[in-house]
């Protein structure tokens, strides 16, 4: 008997040694590519929504036509639970396709930790065509070490979205509602639910997903401050009475029953329980022609211009990622898809913001035509990112745990949950 | 005889005897599923196990990455993590909920459906057919079910619990104990049906000779006639329950409300996939395993000490 344990012993000891070996051994070939110039064929994936996939197949025909040499294959992201895991699993197995159209910025840190991205300030012109592009607002897109590793491609700058309809029933008005203060909105989401037959006033998932907060918290606690990331220069601002402000607003909808503690199976402003949703404007082309809607910016304390209110960007980047050979051709296919008139054809597509300054001077044409994007265009030049540092999905994980138990169960006090999430935070951003 | 002269033969053949038993070619045979055992399981466990010492994250083929052996510190993270302590309270509720309802459950059942019933055959699919569905699909049923606006809501009207069901950190982890009860019992029912057509029905006949009624039967035949069935049941339903992972996920958002669902398993999947801690997703991964087996082991030792 002890002999067959010794044997046994001596086989598991000499598997994990041979485990160690195998897993141990990050020297190995395939690293990433190093060649800036390197042209050929490549791979991209982009968003599996009708309107994207459109607008990539577009962009791949036209490379394809005058590039025979370097063609692009074109395919939707696989489908998983989400993106970000797809794209992690793809890294470990280092089968990435050269760029993704779709490269959250919270997940860059993480993918960068990896080993799966380039940086972009690898081609000469790297980040002079990002900066110049984007303008000050790609500042929020570079990496710790100074580095862009994502190119800010699209965003869809969140506002407040409102049925005229309940509104209208409930006697309300439908233009300029009074939905600029706290104060005001709360008497508004109490009228909207007594009078307007909606369930809810907003329906925002209350979950414990991490990304959860940049649909409800976030987006007010960038108005509120007048711009600032959750966590600026390694400290957390969201424990400040600001932050405290935007809690405490929230927990009243929650508490006085305006807000519904538990998740919505569906599109609840679609189905017209709840009376408004905070969105961007991919909104306009889902509820366009089935709701009456109009949008506002998202409420501060004690109201200010909307010229003025920032909100979160609810960005997506593109990611050039290690697996990819032939760099040189994917940083000029990168380039062909974010030029002025590829940009103009996703805006014309999607209704998705490019990362462009100055958007409504850039393609007069189009706003002229669709006056209904021109405020969420006028929002896009004042967006702000989730913060790029380390651990940035476990921060805002343990943000939203905290948020969880004090604002929507109010299982603890605001004060005290915040506060202990941002020294643990302070912490996990520091990379230790 | 002639190999016993030569004496070569005789003592290669020994060696071999000794090394591979009379019939080498057993093991030709039992090689595939060897394989199979080795890849699937033995080896990804040896993996988690050699990861939890380290400060380990997934990373791209021929990356230079630092992750460095830090010993035991994985584990001294996780047991003294608020969260996993909690988790652990919450997949312990879940099986002192699941565990004897299942057994009691299935075995009525199986017992019911052994008896000669009109549809008897269909019975028996029927209770069959949730363990083979999509959880995704089965959860969609519960979360109309109980939900605020829901079903069971609806009938209960002013009785109806506040919070609702779901989001109610009392109520969550029994309803998704009801669930998984509900959706796994099919299987546990065919396994007690295969037991009690096994149980002579010359027993049956004496003890009804003797006067015996039908809870006198139950309790004294067909009880004892299954225990071994039990004994498997039990251990299964607890591995099953303490890799709980779906109805949390779905059912209550992600271990909501307020971590009330949280199980260990999903903590795996927030640690080790969301946020890229691999090494502590496999210190919890070790930590659980551990203790499955001690109580499968403690369970199969109370159950068969009879």
């Amino acid at each position: 008997m002890a002999r067959t344990w010794l044997r046994v012993g001596g086989v598991a000891t000499a598997l994990v040694l041979l485990i160690a070996g195998c897993i141990g051994d990050n020297g190995g070939g395939g690293g990433p590519a190093s060649d800036a110039t390197a042209t050929g064929p490549i791979k991209i994936w982009y968003s599996n929504n009708a309107e994207e996939v459109t607008w990539g197949k577009a962009m791949v025909t036209a490379w394809n036509k005058d590039h025979p040499a370097e063609q692009v294959t074109g395919e939707e992201i696989p489908a998983g639970k989400s993106s970000e895991e797809v794209i992690g699993a793809s890294i470990t197995a280092g089968n990435t396709p050269c760029l993704i159209f779709n490269t959250s910025p919270a997940a860059v840190p993480q993918f960068e930790k990896q080993g799966g991205l380039v940086a972009l300030d690898t081609f000469p012109d790297g980040a002079s065509y990002i900066q110049a592009r984007t303008g000050d607002r790609a500042d929020q897109y570079k990496s710790t070490d100074g580095k862009f590793y994502q190119m800010p491609w699209k965003t869809n700058p969140v506002m407040i979205f409102y049925n005229k309809t309940v509104f209208a029933k409930a006697g309300l008005p439908t233009d300029n509602p009074p939905l600029t203060t706290y104060a005001d909105f709360l008497a508004t989401a109490k009228t909207l639910v007594a009078k307007g037959g909606v369930q809810a006033a907003i329906w925002p998932s209350p979950t414990s997903d991490f990304y959860q907060p940049w649909f409800d918290f976030y987006p007010l606690f960038i108005a509120q401050t007048g711009g600032k990331q959750l966590v600026e220069g390694g400290v957390p601002q969201f424990d400040g009475p600001d932050g405290l402000a935007v809690a405490d607003f929230w927990k009243s909808l929650y508490e006085q029953k305006l807000v519904p503690n538990e998740a919505y199976q569906g599109d609840s402003f679609a189905d017209q329980k709840a009376a408004m949703a905070i969105v961007g404007p991919w909104a306009i082309a889902v509820y366009g022609t089935k709701i009456e809607w109009g949008a506002v910016p998202v409420p501060t304390k004690d109201g200010m211009a909307p010229g003025d209110i920032h909100t979160f960007s609810d960005e997506k980047s593109i990611g050039m990622y290690s697996s990819c050979t032939n760099l040189g051709t994917a940083w000029s296919f990168l380039k062909f898809t974010t030029s002025k008139d590829s940009d103009g054809q996703l805006l014309t597509l999607t209704g998705q913001m490019p990362m462009r300054t100055d958007l409504t001077a850039t393609y007069p044409d189009y706003f002229t035509a669709h006056p209904e994007y021109t405020a969420f265009a006028d929002q896009a030049s004042r967006t702000v990112e989730v913060p790029n540092v380390p651990n940035s999905v476990e921060m805002w994980q343990t943000f939203r745990d905290a948020y969880s138990a004090s604002v929507i169960f109010s299982k603890t006090p605001v004060d005290e949950a915040f506060k202990t999430a941002a020294d643990e935070i302070k912490t996990m951003v520091s990379g230790n | 005889m002639t190999i016993a002269a030569t004496g070569r033969p005789s003592g290669h053949r020994d060696r071999m005897r000794s090394l591979f038993g009379r019939d080498p070619i057993g093991y030709a045979f039992i090689a595939p599923y060897v394989l199979f055992l080795g890849g699937l399981f033995a080896y990804p466990l040896l993996v988690a196990l050699y990861i939890s010492f380290f400060d380990y994250f997934f990373a791209a083929p021929g990356a230079q990455v630092d992750r460095p052996f830090v010993g035991l510190s994985n584990y001294t993270a996780v047991l003294s993590d608020s969260v996993f302590q909690r988790s652990m309270l919450n997949v312990a509720e879940f099986i002192v909920i699941n565990v004897p309802l299942t057994v009691l459950l299935s075995l009525v059942l199986a017992a019911a459906l052994n008896a000669k019933l009109p549809f008897r055959a269909f019975f028996r699919v029927a209770y069959y057919i949730p363990y083979v569905t999509a959880s995704v699909a089965v959860i969609g049923v519960w979360l109309w079910l109980f939900s605020r606006d829901g079903l069971i809501n609806g009938v209960l009207g002013p009785l109806a619990p506040s919070p609702s069901w779901l989001v109610s950190d009392v109520l969550a982890m029994p309803i998704i104990a009801l669930v998984v009860t509900w959706k796994q019992l099919g299987f546990y029912v065919i396994l007690y049906l295969a037991a009690l057509q096994n149980i002579p029905r010359e027993l049956y006949e004496a003890a009804e000779v003797d006067g015996a009624g039908v809870v006198r039967k139950f309790m004294s035949i067909t009880i004892p006639g299954v225990s071994s069935v039990t004994t498997l049941v039990v251990i299964l339903a607890t591995i099953v329950g303490a890799n709980l992972f779906t109805e949390p996920y779905l059912l209550t958002g992600g271990g909501g409300p307020n971590g009330a669902s949280m199980s260990p398993v999903l903590l795996m999947y927030q640690q080790g996939i969301e946020q890229g801690h691999a090494g502590y997703a496999a210190a919890i991964g070790v930590v659980l395993a551990i203790i499955v087996m001690t109580i499968s082991a403690i369970n199969r030792f109370v159950l068969e000490k009879d």
